[in-house]
């Protein structure tokens, strides 16, 4: 359909939309007034029972850990898409020659910094998911961050390892898919898909939680390389001329 | 009904947030709009952390911050790239 | 005012379909998509909301204490990071658009043949 038709049409649908979505405001009940029995329950259940501080992280990876698994998988498969588009193997080899290194020397200065700052909070995220704010996702995203980062302020080669495919696939494959053998070897064992198997510690120590760090640390191995892989397909630096500086480094 | 439930704290955060999304999209080029997305991506933060939420916030800074701008800006620069790169070819 | 914030959820995701219909890029049609998925986060956090309640974080705080609900924060952080993955896929999508049609007007990629 034609552009204007398209516009002569939004007017109305949208009145449409915002009229059912007033109605559907108009029977839900008033902005904190909750009265879902679920949360209550979970705020007081979760902590005895599982031993994790964080209850977002119980819920996550223990109460409902199969949505977060079906969340995974929706995660790879994108990944998997961006791949099958963007990867091209014959292109690739031009990549190499072309590098230009950034001349600033506040920027590699500051940027070093960044780098290892950003590392080290990714990773105190990602461990600490469990026992205060944080997790896998956040972590993975931050520790994907730092390290593309190393693309900005240094050299193509000191970005280089990050980028390889031959490594980075069979990681994304391993956050992925260690989540389902976990859920797996508690299945084995007798019990229903995704128990939580292991001894639960104290809670408010790392040492906490059972099977949770084990999940926690699977998905934060796929959700940072999955955020590597897609950085790394949509580069393609093709279009940055070569200065003759860099022909001989 | 009860009236005043929000905390004026609150409003101002929905407020903010409110006036973020049109402003975002109104802004028609994507290397822009990727800079006040950024932006409304902090109003959205504020909200979260308003909201007592403090894992939506830290994914949503972490996404905000990092995620979306990766995937954006190199988009634009790819599609610029075959712009360049099909004018060279037509010279 | 108690229906403020459901109301801010509505208004913010009508404006990202607009701004989806009505885009002449279609890198501009992500991100005015992102917008629209942050209205269900808004959403989905609003109604989980308890009034006077706190972060379900319990360390160091008491267990007892009134805490909002940790499901639909459970919800939504996954979803934000899994979103920018699905956004990567439609860009490499309208990447692939442009590189066959020559154009990421979405009015005007007329004829991909193969």
């Amino acid at each position: 359909m034609s552009r204007r038709v398209r516009l002569l049409l939004l007017g109305p649908a949208l009145l449409g939309l915002g009229s059912l979505f007033a109605w559907a405001i108009a029977g839900l009940p008033a902005f904190g007034d909750y009265r879902g029995p679920y949360g209550f329950v979970l705020n007081r259940l979760v902590v005895p029972l599982r031993h994790t501080t964080n209850v977002v992280m119980g819920v996550n990876f223990d109460v409902r850990g199969i949505d977060t698994m079906g969340e995974e998988f929706i995660l790879y498969a994108s990944v998997v898409g961006v791949t099958l588009l963007l990867r091209d193997e014959t292109r690739s080899r031009q990549v190499e020659r072309r590098t230009r290194r950034f001349r600033s020397d506040t920027v590699r200065l500051v940027g070093v910094g960044m780098v290892g700052a950003g590392l080290l909070i990714g990773l105190w995220l990602m461990a600490f998911g469990y026992v205060s704010p944080g997790g896998g996702f956040q972590g993975g995203v931050v520790a994907a961050g730092a390290i593309v980062l190393l693309y900005l302020v240094g050299n193509h080669r000191d970005y280089r390892p990050f980028r390889s495919e031959r490594v980075l696939d069979p990681l994304e494959a391993v956050g992925t898919g260690g989540y389902v053998v976990v859920g797996l070897a508690a299945l084995v064992s007798g019990a229903a898909f995704l128990t939580n198997l292991f001894g639960l510690g104290t809670p408010g120590l790392l040492r906490s939680g059972g099977s949770i760090p084990v999940l926690n640390w699977a998905s934060a191995i796929a959700v940072t390389v999955a955020m590597l892989l897609l950085f790394a397909e949509f580069l393609e630096t093709y279009v940055v001329p070569l200065e003759p500086e860099d022909a001989d480094s | 009904m009860l009236l005043a439930t929000l905390v004026p704290l609150q409003a101002v955060a929905f407020a903010l947030v409110a006036l973020g999304a049109p402003v975002v999209v109104l802004t028609r080029d994507p290397l822009r709009q990727a800079l006040v997305n950024g932006i409304y991506g902090v109003s959205l933060v504020c909200l979260f952390v308003v909201l007592e939420a403090p894992d939506p916030a830290l994914s949503m800074l972490a996404v905000s911050g990092i995620g979306y701008p990766l995937v954006i800006l190199a988009a634009v620069a790819r599609v610029r790239g075959h712009e360049r790169s099909k004018d060279e070819e037509k010279r | 005012m108690s229906y403020l914030p459901y109301a801010v959820a509505a208004w913010i995701c009508l404006v990202g379909i607009a701004g989806i219909a009505t885009s002449k890029n279609l890198i501009h049609l992500a991100i005015c998509l992102t917008v629209t998925q942050s209205s269900s986060y808004v959403l989905l956090l609003s109604v989980g909301y308890v009034r006077h309640g706190k972060a379900p974080i319990f360390l160091g705080t008491k267990l007892g204490t009134t805490a909002v609900d940790p499901v639909v924060q459970a919800l939504t952080l996954t979803d934000i990071v899994v979103s920018v993955a699905v956004i990567a896929l439609i860009l490499a999508l309208a990447l692939d658009a442009h590189r066959l049609s020559g154009t990421v007007d979405p009015d005007h990629i007329v004829d991909i043949s193969g």
